[in-house]
């Protein structure tokens, strides 16, 4: 556990030491701010509608309106700034030289992959832990529930975790940092919306279709459902990610 | 020490390294010598870990780098022909980071750390960033960094390469003055480097062995020729008329301004020979010894034709 937390410890500092953690942490949090500015105008005029009416009055839930959009907001923002985040992480390794340093050393690829994987994990923490700060305005002016909120939070990170793990892959296959970005973007976006396809499938493969997509247990943990299916589905796929990485690493040392 | 046997690595077809076998004992400097593409980085990355090979062993210390890889990285200081520095570290905070990978436990971390800078003679450039240190200083780095675990052997592909000359002869010196405690292999295709800082020498070429064992045993493998080369300000054609009428003399050839004389073994006739060129009046201009023979068996085997 000591030799992971000595890659990550370096990895932390690379990202802090230059402007990557803070570029990616501010534009993060400028867009999220946006998004949530523009739903809470659009949640207050229709809260002000629906109070006229006693029914719809009822109907007013703020995690509902506001919460879940929100989240899935902020999803979109972290399928465009994760691979940003992740593709440096083998490919510059590779690029400058240093990954014979790596692999020479006692250290497992197990180990290495571990340390990076928690310290871009670090920085997901960071950004989703600043957006935190949005609730206090819900909480001063409404009562939303609590439980829900943590659980689209869950959602968040675990999304964000496999998001990572499948840029750590790519970037572990290329020395090339924007090649590895785009084809982490390209691939999470077709998981995103694999889902789609689903509609004219017939069978067996709806059902894989729908439960490989992110969007699918993504839905459910917005709406503050927390489900093992969907828990195990993000986690599974981080290690997927993960082992292929491992893979791609002791193959390229085997050939 | 270290210790290669029956080492073959291919790349699909081609093949980089053949049949290497060699030893290393404890506290020597061996050269791994041979032109571009010789196998000289295949065969260091081999042993420490770094790629496999096809077939063959490799040991260091008595650790067998297949077998027991994690012992073996150990006990072992890699400097890689490509540095391997990040460039937005500073020089104390990157050998800290080394320190911590080789597993240097913590409470030994600093005074490792302090050794390794005082001994690669970094302590003017250990709070800068490595991106603005010159090269000779990110050189002096990655040996730094190879050092730092205090290994028992370390492995140095191409220490010198891309420093000026007064660079190489400092990292020269700092390598001759590791010798004894580290054994050492370093690989270059310069042959005064391996003339003035090894004990022995391996000379590959295209990933087969040509030779290896100590400068004397190599040199005295050979036949060894003694002379001199002479250089005269005038009249060379008589000059070399009168140096063969000297006693012992076997061949004199001008060669490009230059007269090289050769002599039988176990004489010694440069009094002699300078003598008449003054007393004759030719204008003694130079003497040097003939080139060593291991640089004619090297330029043998670059060329192509190897004897041996």
């Amino acid at each position: 556990m000591k030799n992971v937390w000595v890659i990550a410890k370096k990895e932390l500092r690379a990202y802090f030491t230059s402007p990557i953690a803070y570029v990616i942490i501010t534009v993060f949090l400028v867009l999220v701010g946006f998004f949530f500015y523009n739903i809470m105008l659009w949640f207050n005029a229709q809260a002000m509608q629906m109070a006229q009416n006693q029914y719809y009055y009822q109907q007013i839930n703020i995690n509902q309106m506001v919460y879940q959009p929100l989240f899935n907001n902020i999803s979109i923002i972290l399928l465009l700034m994760l691979p940003l985040l992740t593709m440096r992480l083998f490919s510059e390794e590779k690029k400058i030289g240093t990954e014979e340093l790596l692999y020479t050393s006692p250290l497992s690829v197990d180990q290495i992959i571990l340390g990076k994987f928690l310290a871009s994990l670090a920085v997901l923490l960071a950004m989703l832990g600043l957006t935190a700060c949005l609730s206090i305005f819900t909480f001063i002016y409404g009562n939303p529930e609590v439980a829900s909120i943590l659980i689209g939070y869950l959602g968040l990170f675990l999304l964000g975790a496999a998001f990572i793990a499948i840029g750590i892959f790519f970037s572990s296959l290329t020395e090339n940092q924007i090649v590895s970005a785009i084809l982490t973007f390209g691939a999470l976006l077709l998981f995103w919306v694999l889902n789609w396809a689903s509609s004219s499938a017939a069978g067996l493969w709806k059902g894989v279709l729908n439960y490989v997509s992110f969007l699918q247990h993504f839905d459910n943990m917005t709406q503050g459902i927390l489900d093992t299916t969907d828990v195990v589905y993000y986690l599974s796929f981080a290690f997927f990610g993960l082992f292929l990485t491992h893979s791609v690493i002791q193959s390229r040392r085997w050939r | 020490m270290i210790a290669v046997e029956h080492l073959t690595k291919k790349y699909g077809d081609l093949v980089a390294v053949s049949d290497l076998s060699f030893k290393v004992e404890k506290g020597k400097i061996w050269g791994l010598l041979g032109p571009n593409a010789a196998g000289k980085t295949t065969t260091m990355r081999i042993l420490t870990g770094f790629l496999p090979a096809t077939e063959g062993k490799a040991s260091v210390g008595n650790f067998d780098v297949f077998e027991q890889p994690n012992e073996a990285k150990k006990i072992l200081g890699y400097l890689p022909e490509v540095l391997p520095l990040y460039p937005d570290m500073t020089v104390t905070e990157y050998l800290n980071f080394v320190a911590d990978i080789k597993k240097i436990p913590a409470p030994k971390r600093k005074e490792s750390v302090a050794k390794a800078v005082k001994v690669a003679g970094l302590e003017q450039v250990k709070g800068r960033l490595i991106k603005n240190i010159s090269r000779g200083f990110k050189q002096r780095v990655g040996i730094a960094q190879a050092l730092v675990h205090d290994p028992l052997v370390l492995i140095l592909d191409e220490p010198t390469i891309g420093l000026d000359p007064a660079q190489i002869i400092e990292i020269r010196s700092l390598i001759k003055s590791l010798k004894g405690e580290h054994t050492i292999i370093l690989s270059t295709h310069i042959l005064a480097e391996v003339t003035q800082t090894c004990d022995g020498v391996v000379i590959i070429n295209e990933g087969r062995l040509m030779a290896s064992g100590s400068l004397e045993e190599l040199t005295a493998s050979f036949h060894r020729k003694e002379g001199a080369v002479v250089k005269v300000r005038r009249d060379i054609q008589d000059a070399a008329a009168e140096i063969r009428k000297i006693d012992g003399v076997e061949k004199v050839n001008p060669e490009d301004g230059d007269l090289k004389v050769e002599w039988k073994p176990g004489l010694d006739l440069r009094d002699d020979i300078a003598r008449l060129i003054v007393e004759k009046r030719f204008g003694l201009l130079e003497m040097r010894p003939l080139a060593m023979n291991i640089e004619d068996l090297y330029l043998k085997i670059v060329s192509g034709g190897a004897e041996q």
